[in-house]
């Protein structure tokens, strides 16, 4: 039951989607289309394990004060702010009592991580209890914006597209960006012509790079635009379709031996 | 110690700070001159644009905006220079995003590209000249968002079967049923084409789970990094156009005659390129000198 | 542009130069920055799993059954066994239950194997070979130019490239003779390969900082009004907030070259 059933269902699920791919016929083209869809509901609740272990991890931090723990705080509130935006929407032209609304749940979540980590647990439970009555106090009386879990309003919500546009966007932008610099210090430091092969690489490397450069004389430009283009289509075609098959077959050999049970390291111990 | 190094070891131990410092000069000077550099196109963006431009009104062309904020200064340029292309000559759009942060990229575009093409604008390409009466992109006539769901391998079979399988109701929370574009579009069958703007490993899916199953014309818009992974399959034919980086983007611009980042972008991207090519140059160098004084020191 | 937009507009520029001074050195504000995005990319996750898949395909679909039936009574009461096999996903926290989490880990792995099987080895190995075993076009081998990526030499070139990349890969057996010939042939092709792929890499991170340069150029050109459209509700405002972050990050670094200069000194 712990082990053996498991595997079970491994192999009988992954045997019917394969011979149901040779085997196209209307009662199986039917549970295919059911198992399409009820996989990537299962897989929903698993992505919740996901944001679970986030906060988890925060609070644990914050609660061993292990290093850098203040900023916990900092990722929680901006986990915690997006789900108010996202549930909640402007209905009049002004937000209202919306700010003391998002403060007060704020303050109830930090209440509640202290209550949880804390000794004193009555007082931050006591102090919860107070910010979740403002909250709901304005979410009452205030008729200027809405909450709304069901339908997606939220979704439009301009706090929400503004934190998305404004805040994730930049960040995630930049810190990619920063990697423009730190492959320009590896540019200098590693890329040595130290034999043939390496200087085929540097070779290449430079004529890609150059590909669209406009300022050479004698009609180098278009050759160097031509040799990128065939270096692109031919040779780099070459080496990446062996790279393409092998992927493939490794792909292929490793399903068939997780179908089979001979590959059962994603299963965990126990 | 120190004044025993030539300047081939000073400058090998150089504080990577400097170089930071140094590309950001190059680059913030590059962006501040106003010059444009010539962009050439070659026959894997040509291919795309050359399809697309084909289409008639009134089709549906499916846009897979599958990349987060991390690639968008790549592949943006390409969602709005594509997207803009195909309203402009009313094409209908199906948008879907399997990336994670992928409905704010979609979401942003949309909004944006909406708002440009409000305007009159004339546009000059294939020796035509093109007049563009700006008009309302509407939602659920213009196009659909259908939005995000996990799992992309299972989601782009899933499409495969009905759009309503895994989306009963768009990204809005619209009914798909409800809007008006999506009246008797059951799957891939009733799209033109798929383009799928992506910076991961969805491309993969695309290509064995969606054109592999159900083949219909794929074409990609990639990451640089990604790129030349996928020539491949455009020389077996299973994908009929490539744009690779903020190079393919340009070269989409300046087909469809629309200059947006990706081409005020390029004369920087060169200059940079000039930098780095100096540094390699002066490692090497660096390297080569102090090889040629090791091996003296030891005869 | 109104001024709240362009406020956010700051914020997104601030952000942006908060993590850029990482180049510099970690500090409070990179660190701000990198706990905010992974809290708010996450908070933002939440809220499109919930509305975009949870609500129209699970609850949506059991909206007309009641609660107190456990929704069994619903016309689509079959999609509670999914939402069953997903709670069951969460025993996984339980030291005790945990082994309940394997049975629908069991079907998602089942069927996401199940679907590779035949369509990674029908796209990604037969096609692969079939587009390898096409007649080299002899009458046209150099196609009236080297560089050309049609002619039969080009085909030439990628069918035994590949093969011996291929040969490379795949046998161990001691690289010797006319078998290392090809092998070492094999790892030329791919070393060019590699080279391209790197090549474009630089071309794919400059990129990204060019974005950056872009996103600051359009606070400066909004701060300004030197826009095409000119806006209505234009004010000083906005340069005040312009040269009040330029002040901070001027201040900032004058900050950082005086401590620089003091702990040099000590």
């Amino acid at each position: 039951m712990k082990r053996q059933l498991p595997f079970l269902l491994v192999f009988i699920f992954g045997a019917f989607m394969t011979i149901q791919y040779y085997v196209p016929h209307e009662s199986s083209e039917f549970v295919y289309t059911f198992l399409l869809d009820w996989t990537m509901i299962i897989g929903i609740f698993a992505l919740a394990l996901g944001i679970w272990s986030l906060y988890h991890v925060s609070v644990d931090k914050i609660q061993h004060k292990k290093e850098n723990w203040i900023y916990s705080y900092v990722t929680l509130f901006g986990l915690f702010i997006m789900v108010v935006f996202g549930f909640s929407y402007k209905v009049g032209d002004s937000w209202g009592m919306y700010p003391l609304f998002v403060i007060a749940l704020m303050a109830l979540l930090y209440c509640l991580i202290h209550a949880s980590i804390s000794r004193s647990k009555g007082f931050w439970l006591g102090l919860s209890g107070a910010a979740l009555a403002v909250s709901f106090g304005v979410a009452f009386f205030d008729d200027s914006w809405k909450l709304a879990f069901m339908t997606s309003e939220g979704l439009k919500n301009t706090m929400f597209t503004n934190f998305a546009d404004f805040v994730l966007t930049p960040i995630l932008a930049t810190m990619f960006a920063l990697l423009a610099f730190f492959i320009a210090s590896a540019a200098y430091r590693a890329f040595r012509a130290r034999n043939v092969l390496a200087s085929l690489l540097l070779i290449a490397a430079i004529i890609v790079m150059l590909r669209f450069n406009p300022y050479m004389p004698f009609g180098l430009p278009e050759l160097v635009a031509e040799t990128s283009s065939w270096l692109m289509n031919v040779p780099n075609l070459a080496a990446q379709r062996a790279i393409v098959i092998g992927i493939g077959l490794g792909i292929v050999a490793t399903s068939l031996k997780v179908i089979l049970g001979i590959e059962r390291g994603y299963m965990g111990k126990g | 110690m120190t004044e025993h190094k030539n300047i081939f070891d000073r400058m090998m131990s150089l504080d990577r700070r400097w170089i930071f410092l140094f590309l950001i000069v190059v680059c913030v000077a590059t962006y501040t001159a106003d010059f444009t550099i010539p962009i050439n196109t070659e026959a894997e963006v040509e291919s795309i644009f050359n399809f697309l431009d084909s289409l008639p009104e009134g089709d549906i062309v499916l846009v897979a905006i599958d990349y987060d904020p991390n690639n968008l200064a790549e592949l943006h340029p390409m969602t709005y220079a594509v997207v803009e292309h195909l309203w402009r000559k009313k094409v209908k759009i199906i948008f879907t995003s399997l990336s994670q942060l992928g409905p704010a990229m979609a979401d942003q575009a949309i909004r944006d590209i909406s708002d440009s093409l409000k305007v009159d604008k004339t546009y000059n390409y294939n020796g035509v000249e093109h007049n563009f009466k700006g008009r309302e992109i509407v939602n659920g006539v213009d196009y659909t968002f259908l939005g995000f769901k996990p799992y992309y391998a299972l989601i782009i079979l899933g499409m495969g079967q009905d759009f309503r399988l895994n989306f009963p109701s768009d990204y809005y929370g619209t009914p798909l049923d409800d809007l008006p574009m999506m009246q008797g579009v059951i799957n891939y069958d009733q799209v033109a084409c798929v383009v799928d703007l992506s910076g991961g490993n969805i491309t993969d899916a695309w290509i064995s789970y969606g054109q592999g199953r159900f083949n219909f014309p794929l074409m990609l818009g990639l990451t640089g990094v990604m790129v030349s992974q996928y020539y491949p399959f455009l020389g077996s034919g299973q994908v009929s156009g490539i744009m690779g980086g903020l190079l393919g983007a340009a070269q989409y611009e300046e087909l469809a005659d629309n200059p947006g980042r990706a081409k005020d972008g390029m004369r920087v991207q060169l200059f940079a390129h000039y930098v780095i090519i100096l540094f390699i140059v002066l490692g090497n160098i660096g390297f080569f000198m102090s090889r040629r004084k090791r091996m003296e020191g030891g005869n | 542009m109104e001024f709240s937009d362009f406020l956010w507009m700051t914020c997104g520029i601030f952000l942006t130069l908060a993590t850029f001074s990482f180049l510099y050195k970690d500090n409070p504000f990179y660190k701000f920055a990198e706990h905010l995005v992974v809290g708010v990319s996450a908070g933002f996750f939440v809220v499109v799993l919930w509305h975009g898949t949870l609500v129209p395909n699970l609850f949506q679909k059991l909206e007309d059954g009641d609660w107190y039936m456990l929704w069994l009574n619903s016309s689509e009461w079959w999609y509670i066994i999914p939402a069953l096999l997903g709670v069951l996903m969460w025993t996984r926290f339980s030291k005790e239950y945990s082994w309940v989490s394997r049975w629908p880990m069991g079907l998602y792995i089942g069927i996401s194997t199940g679907i590779a099987i035949p369509l990674e080895m029908s796209n990604r190995v037969n096609k692969q070979l079939h587009a390898m075993m096409i007649e080299i076009d002899w009458a046209n081998f150099f196609g009236g130019n080297i560089l050309s990526t049609t002619s039969g030499f080009a085909q030439l070139l990628i069918f035994v490239g590949a093969i011996a990349a291929l040969i490379y890969f795949f046998f161990s057996k001691e690289h010797k003779g006319l078998f290392g010939g090809v092998a070492t042939f094999g790892i030329w092709i791919l070393m060019i390969g590699f080279g391209a792929s790197f090549g474009y890499t630089v071309m794919a991170r400059v990129s990204l900082f060019i974005n950056r340069m872009q996103d600051t150029k359009d606070w400066g050109i909004a701060a300004f009004n030197n826009a095409e459209v000119v806006n209505p509700h234009y004010g000083a405002q906005y340069q005040i907030v312009f040269w009040l972050l330029v002040l901070f990050v001027v201040g900032y670094i004058i900050n950082e070259i005086v401590s620089h200069l003091k702990s040099k000194q000590v």
